[in-house]
C-alpha cells in the first residue's frame, strides 16, 4: 500500500513539473506582445508618455506586470481594464464613451456640423441668385477674351 | 527696466493720441519703440557673456550652463530656461517691431499710433514678466545660517554665494537642435504680432479696404516660414532624440505650437479671396485675431506648467498673468471687431461653390475643424480635471482619427483649387482641365497593389497625393507651355520666366509641392511602419520584415564632456546583403544623473532603419536589448520640408521691375499673373 502510495506521489510530482515547466516557457510573452498593449496605456508619471517608450521604474514595472498577465491567459481589454481600474481612466489613450466624458466624443462633430450648416446658410443666396448670373458668365466669357488679347499685347509691348 | 520704460510709455502716448494730429507725439513713440530693441540687445549680449564665462553666481546660469558644457551650447542656454527664453522672446520681437517701425509710414499714418500701442503692449508684457517674475539676472545669495536663495538684491545679512559649477542644460536639450528650432519657432511666434496689430489698427480706425493685409503679407510670409521651419526642425530633433522611432507625437506643447500655424495658412490662403474680390474681410479678421491669441494662448500652455510635456518648462507663476492677458486682449480684439462688424461686409458674394472662392471657403472651415479637434483635445484634461477631478489623456490616436479625413479633404482641395476659375467654374470645365492628371495619377496606387499594398486607406491617400502632384505639375506645365507659345523660349527658360514674374501664385505652388512629399513620408511611417523589440546576445541576430541586425559588441567609455556613453555595434542586413554597421548608444549625463539614447539610423529614400538601445533593460556583453523601427518613406517628409521652405522664400522674395495693383472686380475669371 505503502509503495503504490509512494510511486503515484512521486509520477504525480514529475508529470507535474514536467507539463509545469512547459507550461510556462510556451506562455511566456514576447517583448513585442507587450509592447503591443503597453502602447496604448500611458505614464501616470510622466504625463503624455505611452508605456512603451517610457524609462521610469515604475513603468518597468507595469511592462512586466502586463508580461505576466499575459501569460496568465489575459487578453488586451482585460489587461487595459485592469489598469484603468487600478490606477484611473488617465492611464488610457483616451477617455472612455461614458458619463461627463461624452462631451469629450460629441463636441468636435456637433461643432463642425453646426459650423457647416451656419456657413451654408449664410451662402443661401447662392442658389436664390444663382439665376442672376447667367448673363455675368456671358460677360465673363468676353471678358476671358479679352484678357487674352490684353496679355498678347502686353507681350509684344515687353 | 528701461526697455520697459520705452515700451509703456510707446504704447499709452500712442495711444492718447491715436485720433489727434500731434504727429510729434506719435514719433516720439515711434522713436520709444525702436530705442527698446539697443536696450534688449545689450541685456541678451550680458545674459549671453555671463552664460558662455560660467557666472554661476547668477542663479539663471547655474541653472542652465556646467563647466562640461560645450561653448556653443552655453550660448544657446540662453534660451534654455524660463526666464532666459522669455528675455530671449522679447528681444526677438522688439527686432520685429524696430523694422516694423522705420518703414515709411506716409500712407499709413493713421494706422501708425494704433500699430504702435498694439505692439508696445505685447512687448510691455513680455519684457514686464522678465523684469518682476522671471529675471534672469537675479544672484545667488546664503545668508548667516546657510540658506541659498536667488533674488535680485541682496537679502538682509545674505553674501553672494558662487556655486562650483551649474546644472546644466536637460540632456533633451544638449543637441544641434537646440540651437536652431527655439529660435525659429519663436521668430515665427512673435512675427504674427505685426500682421495683428496692423489688423487690429484697420479695425480701430474704421478702415475696410486692403491697406493692411498688402502692407503686412510679407510679414506674415515670413512669420509663417519661421513657425514651418520651427515645426520642421522640431520634428526632425524629435526623431533624433526623444527615442520613440518618431517624429510628432501629438504633445500638447507640440499642438500648442501647431495651432497657429493652422489658422496662419488659412489666413494666408484667405486674404487672397480679399485682395482680388473684396470678399472674406470677417473670416481675415477673426483668422489673425486668433493666430495671435493662439501665440499667445501656446506661450501660455508651455510655459504655465498647466500642462506635463516633455517640451514644457517647470510650473510657474506666470501662468495666472498669462491668462489675464490673453482675456484681455482677446477681449479687446473682440470688441473691436464686433464694432466694426457691418463695416466688414463683403464687396461681393458667393456666386458657387465650384468657384475658388468657394472653394477657399470650405478650405478655411477644413482648417477650422483641425483646429477645434487640436484645441478640444489639449483643453479637455484641464476641463476634466476642474470639473470632475479625474485626469484624463488625449492621445495621438483621437488626433488622428479626427485631424485624418480633414487633411486628405485639405489634400483634395489642394488638387481642385488651383484649376478653378474665380466666380464660377462649370463642373465641364473643371473635367476637362483636371482629367489627365487624374488618371494618370491612378498609376501610383495600382504600383502600389502590385507591391501588395492592400490596405483601402493607404491606397486612397496615396492615390491623393499622387492626384495632387499631378495636378500641381500640370499647372507648371501648363503655365511654362503658354508661356513657350507666346515667347518662342525653351521650356525650361519659359518655366524660370513665369516663376519669376509670378513668384507668390508659383511659390504657392512649390509650397504645394514640398506638403504633397511630406504627405507622403507622412502616410509612409503612420500606416506601414514596423516595429521589434528583442533581447540578444553577441553574435545574435534579430528579424523585421527584409531586415536582419546582428549584434556584434558593446563599448563603454567616458566623454570630455562628463557623459558615460555604452555604445553597441550591430550589423544590418537587408535581403542577405550587408548594408550598414550602425552604433545605438546610450548617453548618460553624470552630472544631471539622466540618460539619453541615440538611435543608430540607416537612411535611405525608401526608408529607415531606426534602431534604439532599450536603456531600461541591461545592457552588457551578455545580453542587450533593442528595439527596431522601419519607417518606410521616412526621409519624403524631410524633402518635403526643404521644397515647402524653397517654396515659402520663393513666394516671399519681392518681385522685379515695377509691380502695377489691380482694385478688387466684381466679373474677374482667371484674372492674368500681372497685376494692373
Amino acid at each position: 500500500m505503502f509503495r503504490l502510495l509512494a510511486s503515484t506521489g512521486i509520477t504525480s510530482l514529475l508529470i507535474f513539473y514536467c507539463f509545469g515547466e512547459v507550461s510556462a516557457q510556451d506562455a511566456q510573452p514576447s517583448d513585442d506582445e507587450v509592447n503591443t498593449i503597453a502602447k496604448q496605456l500611458y505614464c501616470p508619471v510622466c504625463e503624455n508618455v505611452p508605456l512603451d517608450v517610457c524609462g521610469t521604474k515604475a513603468c518597468a514595472q507595469w511592462r512586466d506586470d502586463i508580461s505576466d498577465k499575459l501569460a496568465d491567459g489575459w487578453n488586451e481589454e482585460q489587461i487595459k481594464q485592469y489598469f484603468s481600474d487600478r490606477y484611473g481612466i488617465r492611464v488610457l489613450a483616451h477617455p472612455p464613451t461614458q458619463g461627463f466624458n461624452m462631451l469629450f466624443w460629441l463636441l468636435p462633430p456637433v461643432s463642425i456640423i453646426i459650423a457647416w450648416f451656419l456657413v451654408l446658410r449664410t451662402n443661401h443666396n447662392i442658389f436664390r441668385k444663382k439665376h442672376m448670373y447667367k448673363q455675368s458668365i456671358a460677360k465673363q466669357v468676353r471678358a476671358e477674351e479679352y484678357i487674352g488679347q490684353l496679355e498678347n499685347d502686353l507681350e509684344q509691348w515687353r | 527696466m528701461l526697455a520697459l520704460l520705452c515700451a509703456i510709455y510707446a504704447a499709452t502716448v500712442s495711444l492718447s493720441v491715436a485720433r489727434s494730429d500731434r504727429l510729434k507725439w506719435v514719433d516720439s513713440a515711434r522713436n520709444a519703440a525702436i530705442a527698446v530693441w539697443p536696450l534688449l540687445t545689450f541685456a541678451c549680449f550680458c545674459m549671453t557673456y555671463l552664460l558662455i564665462n560660467e557666472r554661476f553666481e547668477i542663479e539663471y546660469v547655474a541653472r542652465v550652463s556646467s563647466h562640461a558644457m560645450p561653448w556653443y551650447l552655453k550660448a544657446t542656454a540662453l534660451w534654455g530656461g524660463q526666464a532666459g527664453s522669455l528675455l530671449f522672446w522679447a528681444w526677438l520681437m522688439s527686432t520685429y517691431t524696430a523694422l516694423v517701425m522705420l518703414r515709411n509710414w506716409h500712407n499709413e499714418r493713421d494706422m501708425q499710433p494704433f500699430v504702435i500701442a498694439s505692439t508696445m503692449t505685447t512687448l510691455a508684457f513680455f519684457i514686464g514678466l522678465n523684469v518682476f517674475v522671471e529675471n534672469p539676472f537675479t544672484k545667488l545669495w546664503i545668508d548667516q545660517s546657510g540658506h541659498i536663495q536667488a533674488s535680485f538684491l541682496a537679502p538682509p545679512g545674505a553674501k553672494p554665494f558662487v556655486p562650483n559649477d551649474g546644472q546644466g542644460l536637460n540632456p533633451l536639450l544638449r543637441h544641434p537642435g537646440m540651437i536652431i528650432h527655439p529660435p525659429m519657432l519663436y521668430l515665427g511666434f512673435v512675427g504674427f504680432v505685426v500682421p495683428y496689430s496692423f489688423a487690429i489698427a484697420a479695425l480701430a480706425i474704421g478702415r475696410t479696404d486692403n491697406l493692411w493685409i498688402r502692407v503686412t503679407r510679407r510679414w506674415t510670409l515670413i512669420a509663417w516660414l519661421f513657425l514651418s521651419l520651427g515645426l520642421l526642425l522640431g520634428s526632425r530633433w524629435a526623431y533624433d532624440v526623444l527615442g520613440w522611432g518618431g517624429y510628432w507625437g501629438w504633445d500638447p506643447v507640440e499642438i500648442a505650437a501647431f495651432m497657429p500655424w493652422l489658422t496662419g495658412t488659412a489666413f494666408l490662403h484667405s486674404v487672397m479671396i480679399q485682395e482680388k474680390l473684396g470678399m472674406f474681410k470677417r473670416w481675415n479678421m477673426i483668422l489673425i485675431i486668433l493666430t495671435y491669441a493662439l501665440v499667445i494662448f501656446g506661450t501660455f500652455l508651455t510655459r504655465s506648467g498647466v500642462l506635463s510635456s516633455v517640451h514644457a518648462f517647470a510650473l510657474s507663476a506666470i501662468g495666472p498673468l498669462f491668462f489675464v492677458f490673453i482675456g484681455i486682449t482677446f477681449t479687446i480684439s473682440l470688441t473691436l471687431l464686433f464694432k466694426g462688424w457691418n463695416r466688414l461686409d463683403s464687396e461681393n458674394i458667393l456666386t458657387s461653390w465650384l468657384s475658388r472662392e468657394g472653394l477657399f471657403l470650405l478650405n478655411n472651415l477644413l482648417f477650422m475643424g483641425i483646429l477645434l479637434a487640436c484645441f478640444w483635445g489639449v483643453i479637455y484634461p484641464i476641463i476634466s480635471e476642474l470639473v470632475t477631478g479625474q485626469k484624463v489623456t488625449v492621445g495621438p490616436p483621437f488626433y488622428e482619427r479626427t485631424t485624418g479625413p480633414q487633411f486628405a479633404a485639405l489634400l483634395l482641395l489642394m488638387g481642385i483649387a488651383p484649376l478653378t476659375a474665380w466666380r464660377v467654374t462649370t463642373a465641364r470645365r473643371l473635367g476637362k482641365i483636371i482629367w489627365k492628371p487624374t488618371v494618370f495619377s491612378l498609376i501610383f496606387p495600382v504600383y502600389a497593389l502590385t507591391t501588395g499594398t492592400t490596405n483601402a486607406v493607404a491606397l486612397l491617400s496615396l492615390w491623393l497625393a499622387a492626384f495632387v502632384l499631378c495636378v500641381t505639375l500640370y499647372e507648371f506645365y501648363r503655365g511654362a507651355s503658354a508661356r513657350r507659345k507666346a515667347t518662342g523660349g525653351n521650356l525650361l527658360s519659359s518655366l524660370w520666366n513665369m516663376i519669376a514674374r509670378n513668384r507668390r501664385r508659383y511659390g504657392g505652388y512649390v509650397i504645394h509641392l514640398g506638403v504633397i512629399f511630406m504627405a507622403v513620408g507622412i502616410i509612409g511611417i503612420e500606416m506601414f511602419q514596423a516595429e521589434t523589440q528583442g533581447t540578444l546576445a553577441y553574435g545574435e541576430q534579430i528579424n523585421i520584415e527584409n531586415y536582419v541586425m546582428i549584434y556584434n559588441k558593446i563599448e563603454e567609455f567616458d566623454t570630455e564632456d562628463n557623459r558615460r556613453v555604452t555604445r553597441a555595434i550591430v550589423s544590418v542586413y537587408k535581403d542577405d546583403k550587408f548594408v550598414a554597421e550602425l552604433y545605438p548608444r546610450r548617453d548618460f549625463y553624470v552630472d544631471s544623473q539622466q540618460p539619453m539614447t541615440i538611435p543608430g539610423l540607416y537612411s535611405t529614400l525608401e526608408g529607415d532603419f531606426y534602431v534604439l538601445l532599450v536603456d531600461w533593460k541591461p545592457i552588457g556583453t551578455e545580453s542587450a536589448t533593442f528595439k527596431i523601427y522601419l519607417n518606410p518613406l521616412m526621409n519624403w517628409l524631410w524633402f518635403g520640408g526643404f521644397i515647402f521652405i524653397l517654396g515659402t522664400l520663393v513666394a516671399a522674395w519681392p518681385n522685379r521691375g515695377p509691380s502695377l495693383y489691380r482694385q478688387s472686380t466684381s466679373l474677374s475669371v482667371n484674372p492674368p499673373d500681372i497685376v494692373l
